[in-house]
């Protein structure tokens, strides 16, 4: 079984070099056949029989692809409005779902991503909590261990780390250490990222102090399409998921299908196939380096840009092929530079694919600073579209 | 009289270990016996239980067995550690085994039970047996998390035991989850959350509490209270040692630990009244007779007089045994060959212990992640992305 699924895999791998620009969408067929097939017989689908489709690939950031796949025509919605439907649809779906946090329920939660839950499913499975983070995650994490599957919202991401100690050892390290007798499927999700002069304590990313967490899974949407996939997906995953999402992402607009799918956890989203660079990003940092690919493909560039969506673990298969392909990388997110995602990402691409790169791995960072309140300095802070071009061209010299 | 000198009537050929835990004469009796606690309950916003327990000379007989099981188990523990069979931290429990036996008789293997790192006996008393154990204790595979958690990652999930939780008062507020799957589930079971009295001075003991009665939870927090957090005393680490009171605007009752016929009252009592009230506090008046883990010599920060003093007066097992012999249900040398037969037993499962192996060193990446959705990956530092899609 594993070594089919590798071999097919391999023989994907093999289309994506011979044809770049026709891979995506035989890689899309390719997947989708696959696990359309598993799917109905597969785990978390039992008793459903449907078929859900999972694409990976949205063709083009600014053309809905997957949407102009669906056959109803799709429907357009806000990011926040499509998180709220795959919690809704997996409410529905599933009893054992619960939504704990801090003003979810009767307030419909501060970025309005529970908008309406609290009167859908009740006050038992949408809970507003104290502001509690600490005991909240905890009571989550045992909730879990029992047979439930919450999903934690940080009101931002940056309160969990009153939780960390629960995320750390009870969430992540559970299943190992009681030699495999429970499983913690809880989604912990949130707002993270450098917002709009919101101040340093509400301006962090804490994708780089969860990275290390042994049995974690972190993902990054930054799409309503990918949202509501990444969101369903971490549902009904069995293993702990810590979902990031960004506050100043949540107003974005965009068509999805009607139908029902899924995007996988652990693959990126090729979102420009290019030939000169690969530019490694996600979340709001994808639109900085797709502001920038304007600019670079008027000067003549042909950039290649991915979300790695995936930040633990990340989908070296398909970073590995964009590598093959053109032999020089940038990474761009918003973690600061000591410890973050992009330093971990470089030393995976050093190790695995050194033979490939003819340029050293660059990486942009947000500064090793508190985000300061001052627009100019915050804007210094973060990477910026012309750093980006600046970087594309320093590689491709 | 005819009933005693039925009680006296013992088998000439002694028994075979297998059949020793079978009915034998005196602890076969299912009849009433009610038994008043040495002392009475203190209760803080609730009427006391009374101190008329209810029992039966079968179960006081289990008493004695299990409680020197688990005397047993941790005095070899202790032995299996200085011969370095054992590594790490181990934390003892012997002092304190009315308090994991009282629980168990008060309730079902569907309650919950969760507790800290001290949790040998817990795992024993949630039906966990003796070479599962002493092989996680000496990281072999055939321990009950398969040599992978450790002294302090004991669980048991169909005997409903969450372990086992090495970060002191951690595991309060996963108990508060477990009460609240319960209530969701609508299961009429509660959880015992257990911590110790250093563990009381978490804030998110305070959290989860706060959480558990607004939310009306079957939440029950116990308190064993040793009255010691490794070397500090409680009088040195909390304002006020009242842990049965910290609960504030949540009822408390708090128990002679030592006691094993308390221990069942106050739990059966705490239990009823969790699943119809929400969250109660117990706090358990208890002792340990070694240091706070192997580490510890257990004797800079108390007297050698002081542990022998509550080993004389207060011992769980002790007084078990006296009300044995006053009830007439036992004679010393039939405890003495129960004891015999215990010692044999923990003996046979050590030696079965230490044949287990050592885990597979493929064992070093199982279980970190349940396989689901998405692929069996080792991280992103590895040579192999293997994706097989579900």
């Amino acid at each position: 079984m594993a070594a089919a699924a590798s071999s097919a895999l391999h023989a994907v791998g093999a289309v994506a070099s011979a044809k770049p620009r026709s891979a995506a969408p035989a890689v899309a067929r390719r997947r989708s056949v696959r696990v359309a097939a598993a799917a109905k017989g597969g785990p978390g689908s039992s008793g459903r029989g449907r078929l859900v489709t999972r694409s990976a690939v949205a063709a083009k950031a600014d053309e809905a692809a997957a949407a102009a796949g669906s056959k109803s025509g799709g429907h357009e919605l806000l990011m926040f409005e499509a998180l709220r439907e795959a919690l809704i649809e997996e409410m529905n779906l599933d009893p054992t779902v619960c939504v704990m946090g801090e003003d979810v329920g009767h307030y419909g939660g501060s970025y309005k991503v529970t908008k309406g839950l609290a009167e859908m499913f009740g006050d038992l499975r949408v809970l507003d909590t104290p502001i509690a983070e600490n005991s909240f995650t905890g009571m989550g994490v045992g909730a879990a261990m029992k047979g439930l599957r919450p999903v934690v919202e940080g009101m931002n991401m940056g309160f969990l780390l009153l939780a960390y100690n629960q995320i750390s050892n009870n969430c992540g390290m559970l299943h190992y250490t009681s030699g495999g007798q429970f499983k913690i499927p809880i989604v912990i999700r949130g707002p993270g990222g450098v917002g709009r002069q919101l101040g340093a304590e509400h301006s962090q990313r804490l994708e780089s102090y969860f990275q290390s967490i042994p049995g974690l899974q972190m993902v990054a949407c930054s799409t309503p399409y990918n949202a509501k996939g990444l969101m369903k997906a971490a549902i009904r995953s069995e293993n702990p998921v810590v979902l990031f999402e960004h506050v100043l992402l949540y107003n974005l607009k965009e068509k999805i299908p009607d139908e029902e799918y899924i995007c996988c956890l652990e693959e990126a989203e090729m979102v420009r196939p290019g030939e000169h660079v690969t530019i490694l990003t996600y979340s709001r940092m994808r639109y900085h380096v797709m502001q920038a690919a304007k600019t670079l493909v008027n000067k003549g560039y042909d950039p290649e840009v991915i979300d790695i969506r995936s930040l633990k673990p990340f989908d070296l298969h398909t970073i590995g092929n964009s590598i093959k392909k053109t032999h020089r990388v940038l990474i761009v997110e918003e973690c600061m530079r000591t410890g973050g995602i992009g330093a971990s990402l470089r030393s995976a691409i050093i190790d695995n694919f050194w033979d490939y790169l003819d340029a050293p791995i660059m990486c942009l960072s947000s500064q090793d600073v508190p985000t300061p309140y001052a627009a100019t300095l915050e804007d210094a802070t973060v990477v910026q579209p012309a750093q980006i071009v600046a970087a594309v061209e320093q590689i491709c010299q | 009289m005819a009933a005693a000198a039925l009680l006296r009537r013992i088998p000439a050929a002694r028994a075979p270990a297998t059949a020793f835990m079978a009915a034998r004469p005196i602890s076969d009796s299912t009849a009433a016996l009610t038994i008043k606690t040495s002392v009475p309950f203190t209760s803080h916003l609730v009427d006391p239980p009374s101190r008329d327990v209810t029992t039966t000379p079968a179960e006081l007989v289990t008493f004695f067995r299990d409680m020197s099981l688990m005397r047993r188990m941790e005095i070899a523990a202790d032995s299996l550690y200085k011969a370095k069979l054992i590594r790490g931290f181990c934390h003892l429990y012997d002092g304190q085994e009315a308090v994991a036996v009282g629980m168990e008789a008060a309730i079902t293997r569907s309650d919950s039970i969760i507790t800290a790192y001290r949790d040998h006996c817990t795992y024993l008393a949630r039906g966990g047996d003796l070479v599962s154990a002493f092989s996680e204790l000496m990281g072999r595979e055939a321990g009950c998390s398969r040599g992978k958690g450790g002294s302090m990652h004991f669980y048991k999930k169909d005997a409903n035991f969450y372990g086992g939780h090495g970060i002191v008062g951690a595991q309060v507020p996963l108990g508060c989850g477990l009460a609240f799957a319960q209530k969701y589930k609508k299961e009429d079971t509660a959880t015992f959350a257990l911590y110790g009295d250093g563990a009381a001075n978490q804030g998110q003991l305070f959290e989860a509490l706060n959480i558990s009665a607004l939310w009306k939870l079957p939440a029950i927090l116990v308190c064993e209270n040793n009255h010691y957090g490794m070397g500090t005393a409680e009088w040195r680490a909390a304002k006020s040692p009242d842990y049965y009171k910290r609960g504030d605007y949540v009822p408390g009752l708090k128990v002679d630990g030592m006691d094993v016929l308390a221990v069942k009252q106050a739990c059966k009592f705490a239990k009823d009244h969790a699943v119809a009230n929400g969250p109660i506090v117990l706090e358990m008046d208890t002792y340990r007779y070694h240091g706070h883990s192997m580490s510890d010599p257990g004797s800079t920060y108390r007297t050698r007089d002081e542990i022998s003093g509550v080993r004389q007066e207060r011992d769980p097992i002790e007084r078990v045994r006296k009300l044995l012999f006053t009830h007439d249900l036992a004679t010393a040398a039939e405890l003495k060959d129960m004891e015999k037969e215990i010692r044999k037993q923990v003996d046979d499962a050590i030696a079965k212990a230490k044949e287990s192996s050592m885990p597979d060193t493929s064992e070093l990446f199982t279980n970190v992640y349940k396989k689901g959705f998405g692929v069996e990956s080792f991280g992103p530092d590895r040579k192999e992305l293997r994706a097989s899609l579900p």
